[in-house]
């Protein structure tokens, strides 16, 4: 395509469509008893909850056992005992949650959904409770409780962004991860999560993509690589090398996550180091953050450590997945380390975001930003990677270094309105283990405040396409944008920009760059 | 949708709460037809060709395989026009490996996916 036929192209997609939106960022308020009492996921099975360490059924005092669970816990970690305790229904929260936004039901309320477990707290554990427990809104752990818990614990995506509004930083996520820890001690689990760490300990990732099919699939890529540019670029797995990448094991499965993934497999290739994929380490995701379960996150987190180990690497990257990056950022160290056996000079681990950038700041790649031009892209900070991470050396840096990505790659960047983006940046809708199928309205609902934020900024600067650094946020984009207006594949990902845009030596790109060049000189003279 | 059965030739076959069977040798092409009747898919030959290709990739290696793949492989057989996404997205609307590995008698492929 001619940069004037992609000039054309763009200033098309630029338009502004009729049905501009003048509504409100937010929602009707108003409280809706029960609104979302409904949606419910499936329970996982016997099978998935033993694997995990857990009952496969209900057992018969599951109260004792469940109360016994909540005062270990309280006993374990003191933030869960805090926040139980300090809340002074100040309001703050209430309107901060995205399924509260989208489905109105006030158990969705973060102080709403933080009660439904510290009126249980009360009961048992607090004097006045066990004396006067109407007074102080104390109640009995009953069947209905359990069930309530069961339904609206598995309606927060444990993103935080009720902590960051409120006063005492109160955080939702922790008395979520309990709860459903306690839900798991009595056989309680969800399908959704349970299979899925299941399957990291049989196969190594959430897919259940065993080597042989992953072998083939990096084959394909590294295939289809040399096709689009005349560049071997090596798509390594199990190979002895300098840096290990551990990565969600969507990029080797679906769009726009496997884009990503050829972007990273350039960047190593333009850097000139060896690098691998380990098959027995191939997911970077870590669902026992999801469901609390510091035991099972412990499990998964030390297969990162075993393939480090055993291909000799001195660096672990970690790719473009949310919850992944809190997990490996902030605990991997506690869960599996000490990591001295790797290079002291990287950070342990390292984000492929905080390598790719250490590298455009070097000088060291080289990128024809026109090949982007026909986008106007806008980015998601996805909810752990702004509240519960860090990138680079300062104070904000993972709000900074995705987006100087972007702009190093490409020419048109906006952003959605404040109050929707870095720290306080709204869900996807689809985190924290509820990036499935049973849950698809409340994934819609939780999704809408995200999608209402990107509709202004296509309306107002023609914003065509959105940008994230998770494989959770990407997947549940493509299933909730299309219902708002957008295209399947106007979800992206940032290495899919970088990918784009970048030229290798000795490629296509560079000989196609060059000769442009070459005539724009000429016709310069 | 709750667990149950298909009902094929007056043999039922067991599925899970999302409508995939539970033993994948229960499949037969008429039962992909009543699973797809219930998606509200109309199984024609470029349907088939979908599938097919599906069943013999999870032959090989257990697993559906990767989007990209498929559509490599379709585009291959049958040209550019329906070698893309869009093209898959068209012949099942609820996503080519989600709704197409119900109908091939496949497990759903978990993750972020």
């Amino acid at each position: 395509m001619s940069e004037l036929e992609k000039n054309a192209e763009a200033a098309e997609v630029a338009e502004v469509p009729e049905e501009a939106l003048n509504e409100p960022l937010y929602f009707d308020m108003e409280p809706k008893d029960g609104a979302s009492a409904h949606i419910r996921s499936f329970p996982a099975v016997e099978e998935f909850q033993e694997q995990l360490g857990y009952p496969g059924e209900r057992p018969e005092n599951w109260q004792e056992v469940a109360l016994a669970k909540m005062d270990e816990l309280r006993g374990k970690f003191r933030s869960f005992r805090l926040f139980l305790d300090i809340c002074v229904k100040c309001g703050a929260c209430t309107d901060k949650c995205h399924y509260y936004m989208g489905t109105s039901d006030p158990k969705n309320m973060p102080v709403g959904r933080q009660d439904l477990l510290r009126s249980v707290y009360r009961r048992y554990f607090t004097l006045p409770g066990k004396w006067f427990p109407s007074l102080v809104g104390a109640r009995e752990l009953t069947e209905e409780v359990l069930d309530e818990w069961y339904t609206y614990y598995f309606q927060c995506s444990e993103c935080r962004r009720c902590s960051v509004f409120c006063p005492y930083g109160i955080d939702t996520a922790e008395i979520t991860m309990a709860a459903r820890e306690i839900l798991d001690s009595v056989g309680y689990g969800m399908k959704y999560t349970n299979e899925i760490i299941t399957k990291v300990f049989k196969v190594g990732n959430n897919l259940g993509l065993p080597k042989p099919a992953l072998e083939s699939t990096l084959e394909d890529l590294e295939e289809e690589i040399e096709e689009d540019t005349g560049v071997k670029v090596r798509l390594p797995l199990d190979e002895p090398a300098d840096i290990l990448l551990v990565t969600p094991s969507a990029d080797f499965f679906a769009e726009p996550h496997i884009d990503g993934l050829i972007g990273y497999a350039k960047v190593f290739h333009a850097a000139g180091v060896k690098w691998t994929i380990s098959s027995y380490a191939s997911e970077a995701a870590n669902f026992g953050m999801f469901i609390g379960s510091y035991e099972n996150m412990r499990r998964i987190a030390l297969r990162i450590r075993k393939a480090a180990i055993d291909l000799g690497v001195k660096r672990i990257i970690i790719g473009e997945c949310g919850h992944a990056w809190r997990a490996a950022y902030s605990f991997l160290n506690t869960l599996a380390g000490p990591f001295d056996f790797l290079d002291p000079k990287y950070p342990v681990p390292q984000h492929i975001c905080e390598f790719t950038w250490d590298l455009i700041q070097q000088g060291k790649l080289k990128f024809d930003k026109s090949q982007n031009d026909h986008l106007k892209l806008t980015f998601h900070d996805s909810c752990n990677v702004a509240r519960a991470s860090r990138m680079g050396d300062y104070p904000g840096g993972q709000f900074d270094i995705p987006r100087n990505i972007i702009k190093a790659v490409c020419n048109h960047y906006y952003e959605m309105p404040e109050g929707t983006t870095h720290e306080a940046t709204l869900c996807c809708g689809g985190g924290g283990g509820l990036l499935t199928d049973d849950l698809m309205e409340l994934r819609k609902k939780g999704g809408s405040p995200r999608m209402k934020a990107l509709k202004q900024v296509r309306d107002e600067y023609g914003v065509n396409k959105m940008a994230a650094i998770c494989a959770i946020c990407k997947a549940q984009f493509t299933k909730i944008m299309p219902e708002h207006g957008f295209a399947v594949d106007d979800i992206m990902s940032v290495h899919q920009l970088v990918s784009n845009a970048i030229i290798l030596p000795g490629s296509i790109q560079e000989k196609e760059l060059m000769e442009e060049q070459g005539q724009a000189a000429d016709a310069a003279e | 949708m709750s667990a149950g059965f298909y009902e094929v030739n007056g043999k039922q076959v067991p599925h899970d709460e999302e409508g995939y069977i539970t033993n994948l040798s229960d499949w037969s092409k008429e039962l992909a037809e009543v699973i797809a009747k219930q998606e509200g898919i109309d199984m024609t030959e470029e349907h088939w060709d979908v599938v097919n290709f599906l069943r013999e990739y999870y032959d090989e290696y257990q697993i559906a395989p990767a989007i990209r793949v498929l559509v490599k492989a379709i585009k291959k057989k049958f040209g550019p026009e329906k070698g893309n996404n869009k093209y898959l997205y068209e012949l099942f609307p609820y996503g080519p490996a989600k709704q197409a590995c119900k109908i091939a008698g496949l497990p759903k492929p978990t993750g972020c996916v």
